[in-house]
């Protein structure tokens, strides 16, 4: 059997640390070394005061449901063993959102429902957050 | 203040055959399209004086000016959102030819959906995608359909919007391809076949979806003044906006997942066209989705946020509805052609010529693009001056 690659990021320069915290099992979020917002996905500039200056910051890992899906359809044969995959939107503790597969059972999954951001490995130099029903 | 409000008319369409399956690219689909479309104009291809490309780079300005042999192209331009590119380049089109920069702007569009690349290599491609590229697509998220889903669940969860309620867009869309011979579904949709239709991504079952297909479409838009004397029966452009939701390059980010760049267009475009919703005879409203028309229609202003389920229940935009929408079957049953296909149904159902789909009496329509991460455009367009 040949070996799917899987799909891997081309990481902005902005946003390294969050892929090298994350390789290390650790989930930062980037910060404004100004005036504190959190922001996320990665980016140069603040958008609430236009600062360029950033810090990284631990998240707590854990946050609620925004939304979510069921994909029935893989449209990459890397992603074929997974079906169905449950992909949730995440309000983080911290106020900003990420989107991450869901591990275990999706339950009763509604708008609001507890969850846990874990770490997983997509390769030895990749990981990524998932997400699993607190 | 100056305004480009009924400065602009859009004076030729053109259009090729629909298809699923071509040997012809999209180059020569778009050209094919733009001869009928200048044709149709009463004009002669060295008129053309501007062209807007689609974004994607696989046709650019200059194919234009070789094989239609431009003498003096004076005004090039691209406005790069998705499927609300070809809405919006109305509007680039209108401030060109309102100001003198140009005086007949082609706007063509082509794809090979159904013979080309697949959705998402081809997204994967498309620079608006690129922090999804980064941050989404390796946890499996890569399509349209797997993106917009988590906005048509909230709707679905905050509002009570239905899968039934999207079976009677899609049947609907159905209904009006079955009165077009360019359309490619020539089967009515039932809405059992809608609720067994295979999940694609949880809430967008296969027939929530739009079709891939193979074909080009074209418009001119010329000075109002210049469109009295030209081939056609005129058809104005009243009132044009594009709108850019909040959180543009992810929906994950988007403080209300349920507001689209609509939201901020639709109340610029009124404005400008001087008319109100009351006013629309026929719309045209881009359906990548069955979702995203009910988005839009609350966006637009056709009812309240979270009312559009309900609105589109009991044959409301069927043809003898009280909005007939996509009289021509949409992307959902005519074709994929980028929403263009829209732009030219609403002309032909002002010029009068929309056949066994015909709006009696259409004055005002209106028409959107809907593109990329929650872009939005929209036009208004009159009979008449
Ligand atoms: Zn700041």
């Amino acid at each position: 059997m040949t070996e799917i690659e899987p799909v891997l990021p081309t990481p902005t320069r902005e946003a390294q640390p969050y892929w090298d915290s994350l390789r290390e099992g650790v989930l930062r979020l980037q910060r404004c070394a100004d005036c504190g917002q959190v922001r996320h996905y990665p980016r140069p500039m603040c958008p609430a005061c236009h600062s360029m200056a950033d810090d990284w910051v631990e998240a707590a890992g854990t946050g609620t449901v925004h939304s979510w899906t069921v994909s029935h359809h893989a449209f990459h044969p890397a992603f074929k063993r997974d079906l169905p995959q449950t992909f949730v939107t995440v309000d983080l503790a911290e106020g900003v959102r990420l989107l991450a597969p869901l591990r275990g059972d999706a339950g009763r999954i509604a708008i609001g429902s507890a969850v846990q951001i874990e770490i997983e490995a997509l390769d030895d130099d990749w990981s990524i957050p998932v997400v699993r029903l607190a | 203040m100056a305004t480009i409000a009924s400065k602009a008319a859009v004076t030729g369409i053109g259009e090729t055959a629909y298809t699923r399956g071509t040997d012809k690219s999209i180059l020569a689909l778009q050209l094919e399209a733009s001869l009928a479309a200048i044709t149709d104009a009463g004009l002669h291809p060295t008129d053309i004086d501007g062209v807007i490309v689609y974004s994607n780079g696989v046709t650019v300005a200059e194919d234009f000016i070789t094989n239609l042999g431009l003498p003096d192209l004076r005004f090039s331009a691209t406005t790069p959102m998705g499927g609300a590119s070809c809405v919006a380049a109305l509007q680039a089109a209108a401030a060109v030819v309102a100001t003198g920069v140009a005086n007949h702007v082609l706007i063509p569009v082509g794809r090979t959906g159904y013979s080309g690349e697949r959705i998402a290599a081809r997204v994967q491609q498309v620079p608006q995608f690129r922090t999804i590229g980064e941050f989404e697509m390796p946890m499996g998220a890569i399509a349209p359909a797997q993106l917009y889903a988590p906005m048509a669940r909230r709707h679905m969860e905050l509002y009570g919007t239905t899968s039934l309620q999207f079976a009677e867009v899609a049947m609907t869309m159905r209904q009006h391809a079955l009165r077009n011979d360019n359309a490619l579904m020539t089967e009515p949709l039932t809405v059992e076949a809608h609720q067994t239709s295979r999940m694609i991504a949880d809430p967008f079952r296969l027939y929530d979806c739009c079709l891939e297909s193979d074909g080009g479409a074209a418009v001119v838009v010329s000075r109002t003044e210049a469109a009295r004397d030209m081939a056609q029966p005129q058809v104005t452009i009243m009132g044009v906006a594009e709108g850019h939701p909040d959180s543009p390059s992810t929906i994950t980010q988007r403080p209300d997942l349920t507001q689209l760049g609509t939201a901020k267009a639709a109340p610029r475009a009124f404005e400008m066209a001087g008319v109100t919703p009351a006013d629309i005879d026929v719309a045209e409203i881009y359906d990548c989705f069955t979702y995203i028309l009910i988005c839009q229609l609350e966006d637009l202003g056709f009812c309240a946020k979270g009312e559009g389920g309900a609105f589109v229940e009991g044959g409301r935009l069927a043809l003898d509805g009280a909005l007939p929408t996509n009289t021509h079957g949409g992307l959902l049953s005519q074709a994929h052609i980028l929403g263009m296909n829209h732009v030219v149904e609403l002309v032909r159902q002002l010029r009068g010529i929309g056949g066994p789909a015909q709006v009696p009496d259409a004055e005002i329509g209106l028409v959107t693009g809907y593109g990329d991460l929650g872009d939005g455009a929209v036009a208004i367009l009159r009979r008449g001056a």
